[in-house]
């Protein structure tokens, strides 16, 4: 039915200085996919996330979205094609309340152009119960809120919006055990949506939970794509820490699919 | 389920009382200290301070500053700051005078141009605080000694050696928005007022105060719009976010350069505003004008509640930061203090005030 993926990277490049954050990497993604993306700290996962979501500019490379070459210079750009981002650092307004973060830059207004205040704050109230039931904190400014708290208004900006793709970079970082279990969810939920996510992510037990494909970038570099079948929890480590699969992997495979 | 979910409801944010609302308003220590500075002038003014007239009187310099400092306490949410406004004064104010006197336009046209000059170097200031990523306090701080040295230069150009331009009064004379930018403004009703025995009148029937002077309607104008606009629109929240952290409000589609440029524009174009008031009404424009005058601003907008670290403020509380600034100032000469008092007097204000709102915001919103 769909021809092309809903997006694709082809030959991203990302330097500063001397540092090569990001090297010919090419990547896609299709609707109702998660394709986790793994690697150690400071590989260049967030650097091509942000790539992706607007806001940072590679120095190489092509975005296609739809089959489409596009160009972002800004996170509004992506944003408007339907991409969603939920950055590793969170990206909140520390002295404004939820709803007017979650409208941040979207905002809703009345007939006369001024913020429409009861509107932001009943939907804000729906797409937040949606993730945490007991999100009650509406009217405080996110500067009081716990980490986990501020998570979920990041994700339910995220959501709130007509997305396609969604970019999440480390989500469960700062989440409890029951609301980590809540984005789980939520994930499959938006899957079963045909949203296509990215999930960047250090919990293997999350990807190999999640992830339809897995995706591991080493020193800038994507060192390995494989379907999540045909891989092992060992066999990404041993991607993420030494750059390729372990030395039997191929025989093993072969082994599995007869 | 449901059983579960109402039993790990969170109770403890409930209990918000009216007094921890009110302590969440930024402008709480202005009003507090309005309240404060006024307690302590019925204690030791002359009770003449409090009449009709000797309101006016400390409300006249209060607005004249409270028109720069709202723009200040906008910019400083936003995130920067502007050393260059009381400069600015001077330097609008010069080409004012340039455009009335030498040039002879009718204030329909000369009043747009001071604005759009004060306008274009507001631009140009945050443009280079936006590219170069340097500190609006540093960048500004160039601009405070440049406005201030072209005024001198230019007010020598124009007056052919003098640093004053005299012959605005008489250059303005029966134009017709005059009105709307010096004297006193609703004088119909201050009439009605005395008639009507409200108040205090001559012993020929005029009333002793013939009308409110223009600038305190400005500000009153001013403050009512900034608070709108900071509090009831998206710009507001783009303000607020921009100043809170710039990269997070881009990342939601912010246009934080916007936001900030503008920002510049306003405070430059209210400095403007301030001198073609003050110009008119002195009937001349010297170089000395606005002297000092960004640190008052910034002092009124810390006073109304704003953080140094931006993302937090409200105009309210600028306006009433500058009317406790007119107080002090006016306020000592009807007590028997000696004038010189006075900066000891803001100094400690300010002081006051930083830390008492420090305190409360701490307190309050639980920050770091
Ligand atoms: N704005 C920047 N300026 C300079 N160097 C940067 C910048 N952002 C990232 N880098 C560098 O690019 C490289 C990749 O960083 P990136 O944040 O993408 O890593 P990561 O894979 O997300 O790591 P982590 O797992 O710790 O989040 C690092 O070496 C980092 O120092
Ligand atoms: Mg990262």
């Amino acid at each position: 039915m769909t021809e092309h993926p809903l997006v694709e990277m082809i030959d991203i490049e990302k330097h500063f200085g001397g540092v090569r954050a990001v090297e010919h990497v090419s990547l896609d993604l299709w609707p109702g996919e998660v394709v986790g993306v793994l690697g150690h700290n400071g590989a260049g996962k967030s650097c091509l996330m942000r790539i992706l979501s607007g806001a940072m500019i590679p120095n190489g490379g092509e975005i296609r979205v739809g089959g489409q070459p596009v160009q972002f210079t800004e996170p509004n750009d992506a944003r408007a094609v339907g991409i969603e981002t939920i950055y590793q650092t969170l990206a909140l307004a520390d002295h404004l309340d939820a709803p007017k973060n979650l409208f941040l830059g979207r905002e809703l207004k009345t007939r006369f152009g001024n913020l429409d205040d009861a509107r932001m704050l009943e939907e804000a109230r729906e797409v937040l119960a949606r993730l945490n039931p007991n999100f009650k904190n509406l009217r405080d400014p996110v500067s009081s809120l716990s980490g986990g708290q501020r998570q979920v208004i990041a994700i339910a900006r995220a959501i709130y919006f007509d997305t396609k793709i969604l970019i999440m970079d480390e989500p469960t970082a700062a989440l409890g055990p029951s609301e980590t279990a809540m984005v789980a969810d939520l994930i499959r939920q938006l899957r079963a949506e045909g949203i296509g996510i990215f999930l960047v992510s250090h919990d293997m037990h999350d990807v190999f939970d999640l992830c339809d494909r897995v995706v591991v970038m080493n020193k800038g570099r994507i060192v390995g794509a494989h379907a999540i079948e045909e891989v092992s929890k060992d066999d990404v480590l041993s991607l993420i820490v030494k750059g390729e699969l372990p030395a039997d992997w191929s025989a093993r495979n072969l082994e599995a699919a007869q | 389920m449901a059983a579960e979910i109402q039993a790990s409801e969170d109770e403890r944010i409930r209990s918000e009382t009216l007094a921890t609302k009110l302590m969440k308003k930024p402008e709480l220590g202005a009003i507090g200290g309005v309240i404060l500075v006024t307690l302590f002038f019925m204690l030791t003014a002359d009770s003449t301070m409090f009449t009709l007239s000797g309101i006016m009187n400390f409300m006249t310099p209060a607005a004249q500053l409270g028109i720069l400092g709202i723009a200040a306490a906008m910019l400083m949410i936003g995130g920067e700051f502007d050393l260059s406004i009381g400069s600015m004064v001077a330097f609008a104010g010069m080409i004012f005078g340039a455009l009335t006197v030498n040039l002879g336009l009718p204030l329909i046209l000369a009043i747009p141009l001071t604005m759009a000059f004060a306008a274009a170097v507001g631009a140009v200031n945050g443009t280079i605080v936006l590219r170069t990523g340097l500190p609006s306090f540093i960048v500004t701080l160039a601009g405070l000694f440049i406005l201030r040295g072209a005024s001198l230069v230019g007010l020598k150009l124009f007056t052919g050696g003098s640093t004053q331009l005299r012959g605005v009064r008489d250059a303005v004379e029966g134009d017709w928005l005059a009105r709307f930018f010096s004297g006193d403004a609703l004088q119909g009703l201050f009439a009605w007022l005395a008639s009507a025995g409200v108040i205090d009148t001559f012993s020929n029937g005029t009333p002793k105060v013939p009308g409110v002077p223009v600038e305190i309607l400005w500000f009153i104008g001013f403050a009512l719009i900034a608070t709108y606009v900071l509090l009831r629109t998206p710009a507001g929240n783009w303000i607020f976010a921009t100043g809170g952290d710039s990269g997070a409000a881009k990342n939601s589609g912010v246009p934080v350069r916007r936001v900030k440029i503008s920002l510049f524009m306003l405070t430059a174009c209210a400095a403007a505003l301030v001198a073609v008031i003050t110009v008119i009404d002195a009937g001349s424009t010297d170089a000395r004008r606005g002297f000092m005058k960004e640190f008052e601003a910034i002092i009124t907008a810390v006073i109304g509640g704003c953080l140094l670290t931006g993302g937090y403020g409200s105009a309210i509380g600028a306006f009433f930061g500058a009317i406790i600034f007119g107080m002090v100032t006016i306020g000592l000469t009807y007590t028997d203090f000696d004038q010189d008092w006075f900066q000891i007097f803001l100094g400690g204000m300010l002081l006051l005030a930083v830390v008492f709102n420090n305190v409360i915001r701490k307190r309050v919103t639980g920050e770091r």
